[in-house]
């Protein structure tokens, strides 16, 4: 069964609470490598069937309408997994 | 005059909201989050709570229910309309209120007595206020934060559509500390605090009088009561 993953991101100007909190973990933990961490989303969307063009723009239709806000989030990304990959 | 209260999976204070409506002398009307009736009602509040628990994003679920449809219609209508809390957050995902809410600046949920200024008088929800009156409404929320473009903002603080402004501290990172913003023609009205737990004495929030004595959100019940009355 394809899967289609969606990802969404705060936008990169507003403040990530979690992502800081992370980040903050990370610290204390006594990493120096990584300056910062944000926290997104992942959707995957299953389906019966092929994944074509209509396939694909109903998805960047949701992603755009309900699954993300535009105000503080952005879609970043849009992508068909292997049907392989799904066999878990 | 009837106003109506919705229920949503998750809403905690529509209880709370139909008791300040009856405290204000209107009517009160349950209605549900799963109907396509508004009941023939004068106004409407969308409760504070967490619908569907928050999920996907705060109201994000509840604004795409049946009954939202129906809100949104009598709203471009006129009829007023009062988001408190997760409320205000489904109306900005409604696209009634323009802007967002997101997680509260320093990460914490936050609890307090929150003290308001009053931008506008002339909502349908603020009429019973002058401009410039101090307020005291408890806030309780996580993700109170609201944030629009700088185009956006400049709008709302240039048509006087920031109702309420926190005042002394603000308590969620919201920019220039807006508390409660309202659309254009000014039925439609979204604040985070909320009035609903400042409607009786003796179970609102402390003020310089007495401990508990607040009842300044009866006042933005009345409002709706007042314009109903003049129409």
């Amino acid at each position: 069964m394809p899967t289609i993953v969606v990802e969404v991101m705060p936008k990169a100007e507003l403040l990530d609470p979690q992502g800081k909190a992370v980040a903050g973990a990370l610290t204390r933990l006594g990493s120096t490598t990584f300056s910062s961490v944000r926290i997104g989303k992942r959707f995957e969307l299953s389906f019966d069937g092929e994944v074509d063009d209509a396939v694909l723009s109903e998805v960047r239709d949701i992603a755009e309408t309900l699954l993300s806000n535009a105000v503080i989030e952005d879609v970043v990304g849009i992508h068909a997994v292997a049907v392989d990959a799904e066999t878990r | 005059m009837r106003i109506g209260v919705v229920t949503f999976p998750g809403s905690l204070d529509d209880r709370d909201a139909q008791r300040a409506v009856r405290f204000a002398g209107a009517e009160p009307v349950a209605l549900w989050h799963g109907d396509h009736d508004l009941q023939g009602v004068d106004a409407i509040v969308l409760p504070g709570g967490f619908s569907y628990g928050d999920y996907l994003r705060c109201g994000a679920i509840a604004a795409r229910s049946a009954i939202m449809t129906e809100v949104i219609s009598a709203a471009g209508q006129g009829l007023p309309v009062l988001g408190i809390c997760n409320g205000f957050q489904m109306l900005t995902e409604a696209h009634l209120l323009p802007g967002g809410l997101i997680r509260n600046e320093k990460g914490s949920f936050v609890c307090r007595d929150q003290t308001l200024r009053v931008e506008n008088s002339a909502t349908a929800w603020t009429s019973d206020f002058e401009a410039g009156d101090e307020v005291v409404i408890p806030l309780k929320n996580g993700e109170g934060g609201y944030i629009a473009d700088a185009a956006t903002i400049e709008r709302l603080e240039g048509e006087g559509r920031v109702v309420f402004r926190y005042l002394g501290y603000n308590p969620n990172g919201s920019i220039n500390d807006i508390a409660g913003i309202a659309n254009e023609r000014g039925n439609v009205v979204g604040l985070m605090p909320h009035p609903e737990h400042a409607i009786e004495a003796g179970f609102g929030p402390d003020t310089v009088d007495a401990m508990r004595s607040g009842v300044d959100g009866l006042r933005i019940f009345r409002s709706a009561l007042e314009g109903a009355l003049a129409s």
